[in-house]
């Protein structure tokens, strides 16, 4: 984590939405996903009045539009999707220039695209304010399974490690001549996985050794205590309120 | 001639293995009968070819392994099920490849874990930490993450998470391995200047005789030879049969070795 994680999708900054603790973000993060997902779908309004907030919260974290959008993109799979669902979904159908769409299919993909934006970019503003171990150590406060917990934070420490190692493979199979040109190499490919398994179980091994020294239990203990003051939950409890609102207004217009 | 009366009570020595001899689940045994006493404030250095059982014993002497037959104790207090947890956090194991030892987020919270984890919190846990990142050097590095520091430093961060648990006996598997030469003598350095009592398990002759007065050989699974490091690494009889070699151009006689 630190910098050689986070730079990805992290951007430092000391606005009041970097500063908040890490589980009201995540807590708000969560509310406003629900309340998103439970508009229906014929609000059109509703979904613009949504982008507005993040937008705004945008605007108080200082993250700039295009450092959103282009972390967005990780969206673009999820959009080809809905966008067949016109095509193949079945019953009363519209012809726009030529081409007969299905009405249900239209407004299937309409609902997974404007929802699925909104959580994507709701997420990234979460990930550029808040380093992957605080994310971390808010679910943690927010009760997640600390096993979990434990595995997630394992795997962003040895992340970089383990790439390292499959680094070096390729550069020794490299160094002895060997080129993946085919199905006929897939064998060595599959080997070199398969000692990178091997290597990285023994690593556990070790670590769990290291830890078990120094008077692990099967708990990590508590490190931070960061509890959250009224008023950070109050700023924190701001977006999912007003979706709450407009999610309330979707139902009754 | 006057008998001197029995000896004063002084401190329990902080390592005290009697009679220690273990094999593992496949059958193969890897101690037969180890005697070894350590003295509170010593450096010894723990010598041997390569399966000598180095690791093996060193895994006893906080639990991890349990005897076959024989006991451990630690400044006293016997390696049991009952004494685990304080025996764990009186014998700091220094691991080989520090990517092992050191697998939390940040410096700080490493050497934070050990503390903690035996309860220390809030204030208290911070100035633990603090101290030991100074004593290696290594206190501004506190926030950083450890992947993010060279070879040596994560060998010192890794000796300051040891240090953090305030042990009574540091064990260091190969301490030099894989350092530059500076860092190898900053390492020394840092070594020199604490005050627990150490046991280095080393393959690093020229580095055993700079820093341990004591040298104990182990082959084959028993203590071959116990004594000055300085005349163990000049008895070139010993050293062959044990597959010890020193570097190349190296004469333990030409230095002036510690005292001990």
């Amino acid at each position: 984590m630190g910098a050689g994680h986070a730079h990805k999708l992290y951007r430092h900054g000391h606005s009041r939405v970097h500063r908040l603790p890490a589980h009201c973000k995540i807590a708000a993060l969560l509310c406003f996903v629900l309340a998103v997902v439970a508009t229906p779908r014929e609000a059109l309004g509703a979904f613009g009045l949504y982008a507005l907030l993040l937008g705004a919260v945008a605007v108080a974290a200082r993250v700039p539009a295009g450092f959103l959008f282009r972390r967005m993109l990780v969206e673009v799979p999820f959009v080809l999707c809905a966008v067949l669902m016109p095509f193949v979904a079945e019953g009363e159908m519209v012809h726009v220039l030529g081409v007969p769409l299905s009405v249900s299919g239209l407004w299937g993909a309409w609902n997974v695209l404007a929802k699925g934006t909104l959580g994507v970019a709701a997420s990234v503003l979460l990930a550029a304010t808040t380093e992957l171990r605080e994310v971390l150590q808010g679910l943690q406060r927010l009760r997640m399974p600390s096993l979990l917990v434990q595995i997630a934070s394992f795997m962003i420490r040895y992340g970089d490690v383990i790439a390292d190692e499959l680094r070096r493979m390729r550069i020794a199979r490299a160094s002895r001549g060997f080129e993946a040109r085919g199905v006929r190499h897939w064998g060595v490919l599959a080997k070199t996985a398969g000692a990178l398994f091997i290597r990285s179980y023994e690593r556990g091994e070790r670590v769990h050794l290291a830890m078990v020294s120094r008077g692990y239990t099967g708990t990590m203990p508590v490190l931070h205590e960061a509890p959250a003051t009224r008023a950070q939950w109050t700023y924190a409890a701001t977006l999912p309120a007003a979706a709450l609102a407009v999610c309330l207004m979707g139902w009754t217009l | 001639m006057t008998v001197s009366g029995p000896m004063p009570p002084g401190p329990p020595a902080s390592l005290d293995v009697r009679g220690l001899a273990y094999a593992y689940p496949d059958g193969h045994q890897a101690l037969f009968g180890i005697d070894l006493t350590v003295d509170r404030g010593e450096r010894v250095a723990l010598l041997g070819p390569n399966g000598a059982g180095k690791t093996t014993l060193v895994l006893h002497l906080n639990g991890i392994l349990a005897a076959g037959a024989g006991t451990v104790h630690v400044a006293g207090l016997p390696v049991d099920a009952e004494n685990m947890a304080e025996v764990r956090r009186r014998v700091g194991i220094v691991f080989q490849d520090p990517d092992d030892q050191l697998f939390m987020p940040t410096v700080r919270e490493d050497v934070a874990f050990g503390p903690a984890a035996a309860g220390l919190r809030g204030a208290q846990l911070r100035a633990r930490v603090d101290t030991a990142l100074d004593r290696v050097g290594m206190g501004s590095f506190a926030d950083r993450p450890p992947h993010h520091l060279s070879f040596g430093q994560r060998r010192r961060v890794a000796v300051a998470t040891v240090l953090a648990m305030e042990p009574e006996v540091l064990v260091l598997d190969e301490p030099s391995s894989n350092l530059d030469p500076a860092s190898r003598r900053e390492l020394a350095d840092i070594l020199r200047s604490l005050d627990v009592t150490v046991l280095m398990v080393t393959h690093d002759l020229p580095y055993a005789l700079e820093l341990c007065p004591r040298s104990v050989v182990l082959s084959g699974g028993v203590i071959a030879a116990d004594g000055r490091t300085q005349d163990l690494l000049c008895d070139s009889e010993l050293m062959g049969r044990h597959r010890l070699e020193l570097p190349f151009g190296f004469d333990p006689r030409s230095v002036a070795a510690p005292v001990g």
